[in-house]
């Protein structure tokens, strides 16, 4: 019963935190985060990597070997593109800084 | 490891998840805040690897490394367009690792595990099953190879019905059997789930896609926090239930923005059937607003072409209002070379993004980033709408609905009472849409027959860059 307690206090605690931290992301973030959550799911990863703690049959093996790598794909694949997003972010803001001070103009100015 | 130890060290990685959204807030520190992701992802694998080392490592280390490999040489290779396929296709991923090892745990002997952790290891296998399948799905129809348009089925609602309560008894007989006998209950339940993902999915289609999306992003880390309880690893139970908040703030933000309800976008199905624009809208013979602005009298210049140039030649503000039409057409690179010429005149161009425009929560403002537009520029609805007034001309490029005043004018219709960038507020606007059909609500947009409108038809690549020259020309 308190194991139980402990994961239906860590799973409510983790939803409501979750969710008071993602309502403040800007909707200019929010395809970035997906992908980056997208990752964050396949921690399933850890669910499949502990399958092999014990021996295990051939076809165990082959369902876990398979979890492990689509979990893996999952994982690094969604870092890695939220990545490449983001760099875009950040490669928009300089080119912006760029071309406002070769007009000669603020930011504030252009930003109205 | 010590138990103690290992607990500091899980409550350290489940911070530093939280943290890591935290600094998601803004585009400055987001990409640190993914490497942060990243490490703690990390972290967690290692201390999973130490404390319950695998007994035979060959099989995990190649599924391991392969993953790994495949993951980065796909997340390099696709295109930002192509990303809400790709997004989803990730889905799919999780969720077949989700529902694997579910299947594997439940496998293994159901006697040894708590009631909890067997109904976990339930649902994570159902969970995980459907996610996949309804995420194949949308990656299908996101990248074009299935039509988008959603499919109904002769009875869909009860087909759907039946399925899950089909998994009822599958689940208790799952529970009582062993053996073999348990494997094929339990395949019967994944193909189960995977059919209801399916036709769950198929329904929904066009401009409701990013709902399904975030509500699979949901799915997912629901199918992970089910599979943390039924392995009864903390972390896992953790990272999962953020990601399903995560995707559930999204799926709301979605709604929102159609003014419509989940259940009314996944459930009800009455998405608005596209219907042929009606004979009488148009009387035969009577050209489109284009057509007319064309032969118009000598009081106009020549062609519509003509008259937008003009009036972005005369704009101080220019407001741009992409649609899922320009990554569609791929113009976005074009979009922002127009917006930049338009500043090099000296005017001020702004960006207002609509929440559900394109595929996915986000997608234009990505496409936009990758041509290079400055974000601080893009703007969002609620921020644009009151400053439309003191705007001179308003450019949408491949958007109907989210720009259809019918939205607020009129009763009765998929679209009324959504929210909208209020362009007609606008002193001009030009259309730059592919043709002047209406959007994917069915609903005719009036903004089409203004006379403030300006309709430039066809690809909207071609379109802006005819229109960055005729601008030009001054």
């Amino acid at each position: 019963m308190a194991d139980f307690l402990v994961m239906a206090g860590t799973l409510v605690f983790s939803f409501a935190v979750g969710y008071a931290l993602i309502r403040r992301i800007p909707a200019l973030l929010h395809t970035p985060l997906m992908s980056m959550t997208n990752a964050v799911s396949a921690i399933t990863i850890l669910g499949a990597l502990l399958l092999f703690a014990e021996e295990t049959g051939s076809l165990e093996t082959a369902l876990g070997a398979a979890a492990v790598a689509l979990a893996m794909f999952n994982l690094a694949g969604g870092l890695a593109i939220t990545d490449r997003m983001l760099r875009l972010f950040r490669k928009a803001r300089k080119a912006g800084e760029a071309r406002a001070e070769s007009a000669g103009q603020g930011r504030a100015e252009v930003g109205g | 490891m010590h138990p103690a130890l290992a607990t500091v060290i899980e409550v350290a990685i489940v911070l530093c998840l939280l943290a890591a959204f935290w600094r998601f807030r803004s585009p400055l520190t987001a990409r640190g805040a993914n490497g942060m992701a990243a490490g703690a992802l990390a972290a967690a694998i290692a201390i999973v690897l130490v404390r319950q080392p695998p007994a035979s490592a060959w099989a995990p280390l190649a599924a391991f490394a392969a993953g790994m490999a495949v993951g980065c040489a796909v997340a390099f290779a696709v295109s930002m367009i192509q990303i809400p396929a790709m997004v989803a296709f990730q889905h799919g991923a999780g969720g077949v690792a989700a529902f694997l090892v579910s299947y594997v745990e439940l496998s293994r002997g159901l006697g040894s595990a708590s009631a909890v952790n067997s109904v976990s290891g339930f649902a994570g296998l159902v969970i995980g099953a459907g996610t996949f399948s309804a995420s194949m799905l949308a990656a299908a129809k996101l990248a074009n190879i299935l039509r988008g348009r959603p499919t109904r089925f002769p009875a869909h609602g009860l087909m759907l019905m039946v399925l899950i309560a089909a998994l009822v008894p599958l689940c208790i007989g799952a529970w009582t059997s062993d053996g073999w006998a348990r494997h094929a209950f339990l395949t019967a339940m994944v193909l189960d789930a995977a059919v209801t993902g399916l036709l769950f999915a198929v329904r929904i289609g066009g401009a409701d896609m990013p709902v399904l999306i975030s509500f699979l992003n949901a799915s997912a880390g629901l199918a992970a926090a089910f599979c943390g309880v039924a392995v009864q690893s903390r972390l896992l139970m953790a990272a999962g239930a953020t990601v399903a908040s995560s995707g559930s703030v999204l799926t709301h933000i979605m709604c929102v923005g159609m003014n419509r309800s989940l259940l009314n976008v996944l459930w009800s199905g009455n998405a608005p059937q596209p219907k042929p624009k009606p004979a009488q809208a148009r009387p035969a013979g009577q050209p489109p607003a284009a057509a007319i602005a064309g032969s118009a009298p000598a009081a106009q210049p020549a062609s519509p072409l003509e008259r937008a140039a003009a009036l972005l030649r005369g704009a101080k503000r220019v407001v741009i209002v992409p649609g899922y039409g320009m990554a569609l057409a791929n113009a976005q690179g074009r979009v922002a070379e127009l917006a930049r010429r338009l500043e090099k005149q000296g005017k001020e161009v702004l960006f207002a993004i609509h929440p559900v425009a394109g595929r996915m929560p986000g997608h234009m403002n990505v496409l936009l980033a990758e041509a290079e537009v400055d974000y601080e520029k893009l703007r969002e609805m609620d921020e644009i709408n009151p400053m439309l007034p003191e705007v001179d001309a308003v450019l949408i490029v491949g958007a109907c609905d989210v720009v259809n005043p019918a939205a607020i004018g009129a009763e009765g219709t998929p679209i009324s009472g959504m929210p909208i960038i209020r362009v007609h507020e606008a002193r001009a606007v030009v259309v730059c849409n592919l043709d002047d059909r209406p959007g994917y609500s069915g609903v005719e947009n009036p903004l089409y027959d203004d006379p403030r409108t300006v309709m430039l038809l066809g690809d909207a690549a071609a379109t802006m860059s005819r229109l960055a020259d005729a601008a030009g020309r001054a």
